[in-house]
């Protein structure tokens, strides 16, 4: 397949990926400010949305103060930010329809109904909006897409490309929104354990549609243990550090066999999935978790960077 | 002046039995069911992406080509007639262009001015002396076909480089049987589904000398803002070749390859849909981003075939146009089956002087003008705009054609207030390889515009669905 083809792919997967996430993110949000204020005020919480999302910088020159609001704008609506869910949006579906010819009817058609929507959706005034509307939606167009990827995409190497920026996309933000948890809604240590922490953890948990399957998995108290195992650990859980990874590391197996030819790319995703599985939860609040995700997102940027090189440049000989 | 146009639909009062089932159709179509069906019809079109940006005009990148419901039926008699036509005029078109690059014995023989070849913006002097695989430079001839009778069709002009538009014959069709089954059932309707086959064999059949094997193919376009991406993207699709951006090819070892997750990949046969100019920048613009950096070495050393071939712009000019009946006479020795419009080349001084003393009856088009802009449709201008661009004749005759106001036959329409005659015009696209091919059918487009004559997408025409009905 052309490279450029593979490198629209890629990027189709990770910008609905980045959707859905920035969606979730703004899920949290607005859950933890129907919170009474913990010590630091709303703002805080909210502007440890834009930290985790990257895009603190720009939201601050655009608007200045966080208020709700104005942090909704900039994530859900704002063309200006390329990480918003309608500039991601637009990307994914222009990027589809950059590769039409590797795409079925129905996997465009679930991209570019989503476009068409939030193209109406901008025109309805603001305050007809609910935000909880707004992430159903984007969740709900997300997975239509995945759908129809899942029901109807042939298992060729297109298939692999597109997967890869999925998973990659995912290991990176699924460490990110535990980080916002983590580091910086709860910067004092002597929180922890306390009605506030876990009322957090079980937000985060709920953001990532994942709270009834926490309880389904673990039972009992909620403890930062738990969630800790629950979100990098475990390989039953779909967002988890390890099954995002491993997912990776199988795209590039597959790729690598049916090309006939290992890679770095492919030697990259195997180790880190490899040293992840090898964790245990008591071992990463040794190195620090803070430490421990940032180690992380690092190390997908950098498997994302080798696969760029191998596959996606076209400089392969 | 629609009314003394000839509305294909009818005759002497008439409805012509071609016709019939569809007159039956239109007064069992209460006006709600056919505004429900329009707007499917958009949905439909706007869901599979059909769309159509116009260069400049910002607004909408995302405009969609009106289409009209209603479509427009040829007999088998009326297309036989018309096939045999475009395929004689394709040959000759393709002959010509072998020649003037070749011994040039057309322009000896005294049958076309010297300067309008050589002389020409079109001409190619990078091909000279070069002749493509099967001696065809032109691989897919679009003929603009306008009609003022039941029997009179007039070529008002031949389109020899990327002629765009059979991606909504395609489409159209196919959204007709999507919303009205019922009426292919009742009707036999000619099938132009195999087109994109014919197109993928109409290329591998012009592989290069140098290759052996299957040939790869690969549609080369400039890019996913460019107008007609749709199309470049929906030819690949149904062909199932790749579809590729200058970048994504290079030159190595006197061959072209395509850069591919696998690493290179070697390409046989290019279907351009950029101009020459930016086929390669070290033959032709320099500041092109768009084409391969030494192409043209690997295309005239018989490495890659291009299609349609460079140069072939020449035999679609509009000054050129007027010749093609010479040249039919000239290579083929048979009469032509298509008329050509009478045309004035303002060149020509004893011409000249006819256009200007009769402006205001007369369209005058500029010579490499393309997509209905820089024209002026004399009895449709004021008296303002015809001495605008007298001064502009006068300024640069060479520049100009001109050319009757036709009575273009008319074809019923979905309207606003109901069902209306609309000026139509035709375009069918003949396939030229190892052998001719056309499908029984075409892109009409549609004047939707009352009275308008100009037909163009990039002005405001729409399109039908054409019929070729069975013996």
């Amino acid at each position: 397949m052309l490279s450029r083809t593979a490198d629209n792919l890629f990027w189709i997967g990770r910008y609905m990926e980045r959707a859905e996430m920035m969606a979730r993110l703004l899920e949290v949000g607005g859950r933890i400010a129907l919170l009474p204020s913990a010590g630091h005020g709303y703002r805080n919480e909210w502007e440890s949305l834009l930290q985790a999302s990257g895009t603190a910088l720009g939201f601050a020159k655009t608007y200045g103060d966080p208020i709700q609001r104005n942090i909704e704008s900039y994530l859900f609506f704002d063309r200006d930010n390329p990480s918003s869910v309608a500039s991601c949006l637009e990307r994914a579906r222009e990027n589809g329809r950059i590769v039409r010819t590797a795409l079925t009817e129905q996997v465009w058609d679930a991209l570019n109904t989503a476009f068409q929507e939030m193209r109406q959706l901008e025109r309805q005034p603001r305050s007809e909006l609910e935000l909880g509307r707004l992430t159903e939606w984007t969740m709900r167009h997300a997975a239509q897409v995945r759908g129809a990827i899942d029901a109807t995409l042939l298992r060729n190497d297109g298939y692999d490309f597109l997967g890869l920026g999925y998973r990659l996309e995912r290991a990176d933000n699924t460490a990110r929104l535990i980080d916002v948890k983590y580091y910086v809604l709860l910067p004092r240590a002597d929180y922890v354990g306390t009605g506030l922490d876990s009322y957090q953890w079980m937000t985060l948990l709920r953001a990532l549609s994942a709270h009834r399957a926490f309880h389904w998995a673990y039972g009992g108290d909620v403890t930062a243990a738990k969630i800790a195992d629950f979100l990098i650990l475990n390989r039953q859980c779909p967002r988890s550090l390890l099954t995002s990874v491993s997912g990776a590391a199988a795209h590039l197996d597959h790729l690598a066999s049916a090309y006939g030819r290992p890679t770095p790319a492919q030697e990259a995703a195997v180790s880190l999935r490899d040293e992840v599985a090898g964790l245990t939860v008591e071992r990463i609040f040794e190195e620090g978790m803070h430490e421990f995700l940032a180690r992380f997102i690092r190390q997908t940027g950098r498997i994302a960077a080798v696969v760029r090189d191998t596959y996606l440049s076209g400089e392969m000989r | 002046m629609t009314e003394a146009c000839f509305n294909e639909m009818y005759d002497s009062g008439a409805v012509r039995s071609l016709y019939a089932a569809l007159e039956g159709w239109t007064r069992s179509m209460p006006a709600e069911l056919r505004q429900m069906k329009q707007a499917e019809a958009e949905a439909l079109f706007r869901r599979i992406g059909i769309t159509f940006a116009v260069y400049g005009e910002g607004g909408d990148p995302d405009r969609l080509i009106p289409f009209d419901m209603f479509p427009r039926v040829f007999s088998q008699t009326e297309w036989r007639r018309l096939e045999r036509g475009i395929k004689q005029r394709a040959r000759a078109l393709n002959a010509f262009l072998v020649d003037v690059y070749g011994r040039g014995e057309i322009v000896r023989a005294g049958r076309i001015p010297a300067h309008l070849v050589y002389g020409n913006e079109a001409y190619e002097k990078a091909v000279v002396g070069f002749v493509p695989p099967k001696g065809v430079f032109s691989h897919i001839v679009g003929i603009d076909l306008v009609r003022t009778g039941p029997d009179e069709f007039f070529v008002l002009e031949d389109n020899c480089r990327t002629p765009s538009g059979v991606s909504y014959m395609l489409e159209n069709r196919e959204i007709m049987m999507r919303m009205f089954p019922a009426l292919f059932r009742e009707n036999r309707i000619e099938p132009v589904e195999a087109y994109p086959e014919l197109l993928r064999r109409t290329l591998a059949s012009v592989a290069p000398a140098k290759c052996d094997g299957d040939p790869t193919v690969a549609i080369l376009t400039p890019g996913h803002f460019n107008s007609a991406y749709y199309e470049h993207s929906f030819l690949a699709d149904l062909m199932g070749v790749e579809l590729v951006e200058g970048p994504d090819l290079f030159v190595e070892g006197g061959l072209v390859w395509m850069r591919t997750t696998e690493g290179p990949k070697r390409l046989d046969v290019i279907y351009r849909r950029i101009d020459d100019a930016f086929l390669d920048p070290l033959c032709f613009r320099p500041d092109s981003m768009l084409g391969v950096p030494g192409l043209m070495d690997v295309y005239r050393s018989g490495g890659v075939s291009i299609c349609s071939a460079p140069g072939a712009g020449v035999a679609d000019d509009k000054a050129v146009y007027t010749y093609v009946p010479d040249m039919v006479r000239f290579y083929l020795g048979e009469e032509p089956i298509l008329q050509n419009v009478p045309t004035w080349k303002c060149a020509e001084e004893d011409d000249l002087r006819y256009v200007l003393d009769h402006l205001p009856e007369l369209v005058v088009k500029e010579v490499h003008g393309s997509g209905g802009y820089g024209m002026l449709v004399g009895p449709k201008s004021t008296t303002e705009q015809v001495e605008n661009f007298r001064a502009k004749i006068e300024a640069d005759p060479d520049n100009y054609i001109a050319q009757p106001t036709l009575a273009l036959s008319t074809c019923p329409s979905f309207v606003a207030e109901g069902i209306a005659p609309r000026h139509v015009d035709l375009r069918p696209y003949c396939l030229v390889g190892e052998t001719i091919e056309l499908v029984q059918g075409g892109l009409t487009r549609v004047a939707l515009t009352e009275g308008s004559l100009v037909v163009n997408s990039s002005q405001g025409g729409g399109v039908k669905d054409t019929w070729v009905l069975a013996e």
